[in-house]
C-alpha cells in the first residue's frame, strides 16, 4: 500500500505497561535513538515504587514519556500525542495524559478478561465507543512476538520479555528512526547470551516490518533534527550528570573523590555510576546508614578528599546533625539531595521541591549552609561542580538540590571541553609557623585546610563551640556570638563570588515568574508562549538559593507582579518575601508530578488578568 | 592518594627531625585535662601516651577520633591530629578517614554509651568490614557526662536516676558483640592494670584490621567500684583470668585453679585436689575463634573468673586495603581515567 510521510516539529510519546514490561528500557532506547538523530528532547520516567507490582494492576503501571522535536524542547510535554499501552491498566492510568484526538497503540493481548478486571473496566474499551475521541491501533503484540520467535525454542518467560521491543520497532518505523543504535545496544548488553540478543533483535525488526507492511499504519512521520548548538553531544540524565560533575570537580581540584552513601530512591543511581569510576580514583562507600554516609564523608574530608554524600529527603533528615558538625568544624563536603515527594517515606519515585527550607534552615543552632539547585538534567553537571568549588573554597558543607524529575529525566547534553572548567584545587596549609586552626582568609573568611600527615600542624577539631582563631573549646558568651556571626558572614560572602542572576526576557515589566530547580523547562516554555502572545512576562530562575545573588532584589522590584512557581506549598516564596518584602504570589502543585507549561500559562493569565 | 595530597605530603619537611625517639610527653597537648579527679580515664590516657612512641609512627600520621561522652574528650589531650565528633559516629568518621587516607594510624575513643548505644550500628559494621582502625571502648557501665543514667553495659537491676526501681535492660557483653561482628582483634583490659593495658594497646596498634579493646574504666563519681572485684589486690587474683596465647588458663592467688572445658562449657577445676592437672586445662589460642566465643561468654557468669586479655587475633584482608586494590586493578585494566574519556563515554553524536 502507499504510505505517506508527514513532517512534524515535535511529538510526545508515552510508553506504558506493567512494571515488568520493560517500559523504562523501551523509552530509554527511543530517547537515545532520537538524541543521536539530532532531535532536542526531554523525558519523564514515571514508575511505581514497587519493583514488580502484581501484574496487570493499576498501581503496577510504569510509564515513560518522551517529548522530542526539531525545535527547542524544554519539558517532557504536558500531554502525549501517542500512547503505547501494553495492557488495560496502562490505558486506564494514562488515558488522561493523552490529547484529544491522540493515537493509542494497544497490545490487544493485554485486554483479556483478567486484565480488564484488574484495571477496573466493566467492558472492554476496545470494543465499545469509549475511545472514539482517539485513533486506536490494535495490535496483538504478544502473538506477533511469539510468532517471530517460534523456531527459537526459548522459554516463554524470555519471549514475553521481548515484546516491548516489538512496540519499539513499530514506533521506530512510525517515526522514521534508525534501529541501528538499539541493535548495537542489544549486542553489547547480551554479549554472552547470543540467543537472547538474537531474540530481541528479531522482535525489534518484526515490529518495524509489521508497521511497514500491514495496512494499520498508513502514515509515518518525520521529525527533523533540531538546530542545537554545534558540538559533540550525548544523552544524559540528571543523575548521570551529577556523577560526572563530581568526578570532574575532583579532577579539577586534584583531589580524590570520596562518596559515602546509603541506597535511596531516586538518588541511588549516582552511587551506582560513581562506583564504576574506580579508574578515576573514586572511592565509594556504601555505608550502613545515612548517618555513616555523611560522617564517613566528613572523615574523608578531614583527610583531604573531595567528600560527598548523596541522598533523598528522608536521608537528608538523618544527616542533619552531621551537616551541623561540618558547619562547626568548617570542612568541605557536598551534600547531594535528589528530592522526592514527602513527608516521611512519602512518594519515593515521584518528584517534589519540598526540601528547600530543610536545605537552607533545617539544622539545630545557627548553621548556615550554601544551597545550589540544578535546573535541567544537563545542568546538574555544572551545578554540582559549582557546589564543589564553593565547598572547597569556603571550607563549608554545600547542599546541592536536584529532584526525581531531573535525576531520572534526560536531555541531549553538549559535552564540555574539560579545559573550559576552572581549576578549583584547594591550598592546603603546610607551614607550621603561626598556624592556628581557625585563622581565616580575610576575603572569604574560610579557615585553612591542614590535613593529617602534615608535620607541625597537629590540631584538634570538633563539634563543641570553637574559640576564635585557636579553635580550642570555648564556652565564652562573646566568643560564641562572634563565631556564630563569622560562620554566617562567611556564607553570606559567597554572594561576592557568584555571577549575577539573569532574567530571561525583559528586565522590567508586568510580571516576573520566579522558579528554581527542575521547573525551569516548564516555566521557560510558558513564559515564551506568553511573550509570543505579547504579554509582558519575564522569567528568573534561581540556581543559588543560599546565599541569593546580590541583584535578586533589584530584579524583583522591576516588576509589577511576582509569581513564584514551585512544586511545594510555597518555600522559595517565603524566603523572597522575608528578604525583599515583595508581595509575591505563588503557584503551587504537590502531586508528585512536574508542572505542565499550560498550568503556568493559566496562572500567568490569571495574575495579569487580575492586574487590570 | 590524590595528586594534591601526595604532592603536599611529599613536600613537607618532617618537623625538626626529633633528635631522639619521642617520649610520652611529646604526645601531650597543651590543654588541661578536665576529667574528675580519680577518674579511670587518666590512666588510659597515660598508658596510650606511653606506648605511642614505641610504634615508630610519626606523630603527624596519628589521628584520634571520638564521639560524645567523658571519654570522648580524649583527643583534645593528645598532641596528634584529633576529631571530637558527634554522638556515636566516631567509628563512621574514622571509617571515612581511613578509606581516604590508608597511610594514617587511626584510633577511635568511645564509651559504652557512645559506642554501644547510639553508635552501636556503626560499631558492628566497622568491625565486620575490618577497617584498619583501633577502637578503645571505655566501659564504665554508666552515663557519666549526662550525670548518671544506666548504660547498655549496666548490670540488670541497677538503680540510677533513670531507673529508680532498677534497670530491666539486659547488658551487652562488648567482647561477645565484637566477636559476633567478626572483629579480627578483640581484647579486654583495665584502667588499674597499666602494664597489661600497655601490652594490649601495643598489640592492638600493631594489628592490621579493626582492633577492639574493651577497657574497664572506673567512674568514681557515678559508678564507683564497678570493677573493683577485678582490679583490686584483695579480690583480683581469685576473680580474673588472664588470657595468654599458648598458655593454659590458670588463675587464683596460688595459681591453683584452671579452666577446663566440659563439652562446650568452661568450668573451674582445682589443681590441688588431685583430680585435675594442667593438662586438663584449656590452652589459650588467639587464632581459635570458637574458643574466643566460649571465653568471651564467661563474662557475667557468677561462678567463673572474668577473662582479661586478647580473646582473638585473626588475619583477614582489610576493607581499606581491598578498596585501594580495586582502584589499582581498575586503573591497570582500563587505564587511568582522563576527563576526555569520562565526558565522552557512551554514545555520542556531533552536530556541525
Ligand atoms: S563522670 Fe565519671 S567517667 Fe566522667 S570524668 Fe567523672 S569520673 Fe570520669
Amino acid at each position: 500500500m502507499v504510505k505517506t510521510t508527514k513532517s512534524l516539529d515535535e511529538v510526545t510519546i508515552r510508553f506504558a505497561g506493567d512494571s515488568g514490561d520493560g517500559m523504562q528500557l523501551t523509552g530509554t532506547q527511543f530517547t537515545n535513538t532520537s538524541a543521536i538523530m539530532g532531535n532536542d528532547l526531554s523525558t519523564l520516567p514515571d514508575y511505581p515504587a514497587e519493583i514488580r507490582a502484581p501484574q496487570g494492576t493499576l498501581f503496577g503501571v510504569s510509564g515513560f514519556q518522551i517529548h522530542f522535536g526539531s525545535k527547542e524542547i524544554n519539558t517532557p510535554g504536558d500531554q502525549c500525542d501517542v500512547l503505547v499501552a501494553m495492557n488495560a491498566a496502562a490505558l486506564k492510568v494514562n488515558l488522561r495524559s493523552l490529547v484529544n484526538g491522540g493515537a493509542i497503540i494497544v497490545n490487544t493481548d493485554g485486554f483479556n478478561d483478567k486484565n480488564l478486571k484488574l484495571a477496573g473496566y466493566e467492558a472492554n474499551p476496545l470494543n465499545n465507543d469509549s475511545l472514539s475521541k482517539y485513533q486506536v491501533f490494535q495490535v496483538d503484540i504478544t502473538k506477533l512476538t511469539n510468532l517471530a520467535l517460534a523456531d527459537m525454542n526459548l522459554p516463554q518467560k524470555i519471549v514475553d520479555r521481548t515484546k516491548n521491543f516489538f512496540a519499539l520497532g513499530m514506533m521506530y518505523w512510525i517515526y522514521n528512526r534508525s534501529i541501528g543504535s538499539t541493535i548495537e545496544w542489544v549486542n553489547d548488553k547480551f554479549k554472552s547470551k547470543a540467543d537472547i540478543a538474537e531474540a530481541n533483535i528479531r522482535v525489534l525488526k518484526a515490529g518495524w516490518n509489521f508497521a511497514e507492511t500491514t495496512e494499520i499504519f498508513s502514515v509515518r512521520y518525520d521529525v527533523k533534527p533540531a538546530s542545537l548548538a554545534p558540538g559533540k553531544y550525548r544523552n544524559i540524565t540528571g543523575n548521570q550528570a551529577t556523577a560526572l560533575g563530581l568526578v570532574a570537580a575532583a579532577n579539577k581540584a586534584k583531589l580524590d573523590l570520596f562518596l559515602g552513601s546509603y541506597p535511596i530512591t531516586p538518588a541511588s543511581d549516582i552511587l551506582h555510576d560513581l562506583s564504576m569510576y574506580k579508574q578515576y580514583g573514586v572511592k565509594t562507600f556504601q555505608a550502613e546508614d545515612e548517618i555513616a554516609g555523611v560522617t564517613g564523608a566528613i572523615g574523608a574530608s578531614f583527610g583531604g578528599a573531595l567528600a560527598v554524600t548523596t541522598t533523598s529527603g528522608p536521608g537528608l533528615a538523618l544527616k542533619t546533625e552531621a551537616i551541623g558538625l561540618a558547619v562547626m568544624v568548617e570542612l568541605p563536603i557536598v551534600v547531594v539531595n535528589i528530592q522526592r515527594g514527602g513527608p516521611s517515606t512519602g512518594l519515593p519515585t515521584k518528584t517534589e521541591q519540598a526540601d528547600l527550607l530543610q536545605a537552607i534552615y533545617g539544622r539545630n543552632g545557627e548553621a548556615p549552609v550554601p544551597v545550589i539547585a540544578a535546573s535541567t538534567p544537563g545542568d546538574c553537571f555544572y551545578s554540582v561542580f559549582e557546589a564543589s568549588r564553593i565547598a572547597l573554597k569556603y571550607m563549608t558543607p554545600v547542599m546541592f538540590l536536584s529532584d526525581g524529575y531531573l535525576g531520572n529525566g534526560s536531555e541531549p547534553w553538549l559535552i564540555p571541553n574539560p579545559e573550559s572548567l576552572p581549576d578549583i584545587s584547594p591550598k592546603f596549609r603546610t607551614d607550621p609557623n603561626g598556624y592556628l586552626p581557625y585563622l581565616r582568609d580575610e576575603k572569604t573568611l574560610a579557615r585553612e585546610w591542614a590535613i593529617p600527615g602534615t608535620p607541625g600542624l597537629e590540631h584538634r577539631i570538633g563539634g563543641l563551640e570553637k574559640e576564635d582563631k585557636t579553635g580550642n573549646v570555648s564556652y565564652d558568651p562573646e566568643n560564641h556570638e562572634r563565631m556564630v556571626r563569622l560562620r554566617a558572614e562567611k556564607v553570606e560572602r559567597i554572594a561576592n563570588d557568584i555571577p549575577p542572576a539573569q532574567v530571561e526576557g525583559d528586565e522590567k515589566g508586568d510580571l516576573l515568574v520566579v522558579g528554581w530547580g527542575g521547573t525551569y523547562g516548564a516555566i521557560r516554555t510558558a513564559v515564551e508562549q506568553k511573550r509570543a502572545e505579547g504579554k509582558s512576562v519575564s522569567h528568573l530562575h534561581l540556581h543559588y538559593l543560599n546565599p541569593l545573588q546580590k541583584n535578586v532584589g533589584e530584579i524583583l522590584y522591576n516588576f509589577k507582579h511576582v509569581l513564584v512557581a514551585e512544586i511545594n506549598l510555597g518555600q522559595l516564596i517565603k524566603v523572597l518575601r522575608a528578604k525583599y518584602l515583595v508581595p509575591a504570589v505563588g503557584l503551587n502543585k504537590i502531586q508528585g508530578l512536574p508542572f505542565k507549561a499550560s498550568e503556568i500559562e493559566k496562572k500567568i493569565d490569571e495574575v495579569l488578568g487580575n492586574s487590570k | 592518594m590524590s595528586v594534591l595530597v601526595e604532592e603536599i605530603l611529599s613536600n613537607v619537611k618532617p618537623a625538626d627531625a626529633p633528635a631522639a625517639k619521642p617520649s610520652a610527653r611529646d604526645f601531650q597537648s597543651d590543654q588541661d585535662v578536665r576529667w574528675c579527679p580519680g577518674c579511670g580515664d587518666y590512666s588510659i590516657l597515660a598508658q596510650t601516651q606511653r606506648i605511642l612512641p614505641d610504634l615508630n609512627i610519626p606523630r603527624e600520621k596519628m589521628v584520634f577520633i571520638s564521639g560524645i561522652g567523658c571519654s570522648s574528650r580524649f583527643p583534645y589531650y593528645m598532641e596528634t591530629y584529633g576529631f571530637h565528633g558527634i554522638h556515636g559516629r566516631a567509628t563512621a568518621i574514622a571509617s571515612g578517614l581511613k578509606m581516604a587516607r590508608p597511610d594514617l594510624s587511626i584510633w577511635v575513643i568511645t564509651g559504652d554509651g557512645d559506642g554501644l548505644s547510639i553508635g552501636g550500628n556503626h560499631m558492628i559494621h566497622l568491625m565486620r568490614r575490618n577497617i584498619d582502625v583501633n577502637v578503645i571502648l571505655f566501659n564504665n557501665q554508666i552515663y557519666g557526662l549526662t550525670k548518671g543514667q544506666y548504660s547498655p553495659t549496666s548490670e540488670k537491676g541497677k538503680v540510677t536516676k533513670s531507673t529508680p526501681l532498677g534497670s530491666i535492660d539486659y547488658p551487652f557483653n562488648p567482647a561477645s558483640l565484637a566477636l559476633g561482628s567478626s572483629c579480627t582483634f578483640v581484647a579486654r583490659s583495665m584502667d588499674r592494670d597499666p602494664k597489661h593495658m600497655q601490652t594490649v594497646l601495643k598489640r592492638a596498634a600493631e594489628h592490621k584490621g579493626t582492633s577492639f579493646v574493651e577497657m574497664y574504666q572506673n567512674c568514681n563519681v557515678f559508678n564507683d567500684g564497678a570493677f573493683f572485684t577485678f582490679t583490686e589486690k584483695e579480690s583480683r587474683d581469685e576473680n580474673v583470668l588472664y588470657l595468654e596465647h599458648g598458655k593454659p588458663l590458670i588463675f587464683g592467688k596460688e595459681k591453683d585453679k584452671g579452666i577446663h572445658l566440659d563439652g562446650f562449657t568452661p568450668t573451674v577445676v582445682s589443681l590441688k585436689d588431685g583430680k585435675h592437672s594442667v593438662s586438663d586445662l584449656i590452652v589459650h589460642n588467639e587464632k581459635d575463634s570458637t574458643l574466643a566465643f566460649i571465653l568471651a561468654n564467661m563474662t557475667y557468669q557468677e561462678n567463673l573468673p572474668r577473662p582479661i586479655g586478647i580473646f582473638q587475633s585473626l588475619e583477614r584482608p582489610t576493607y581499606d586495603a581491598m578498596m585501594t586494590q580495586q582502584i589499582e586493578s581498575s586503573i591497570e585494566k582500563r587505564g587511568k581515567g582522563t576527563m576526555e574519556k569520562l565526558l565522552n563515554a557512551g554514545e555520542t553524536w556531533t552536530i556541525q
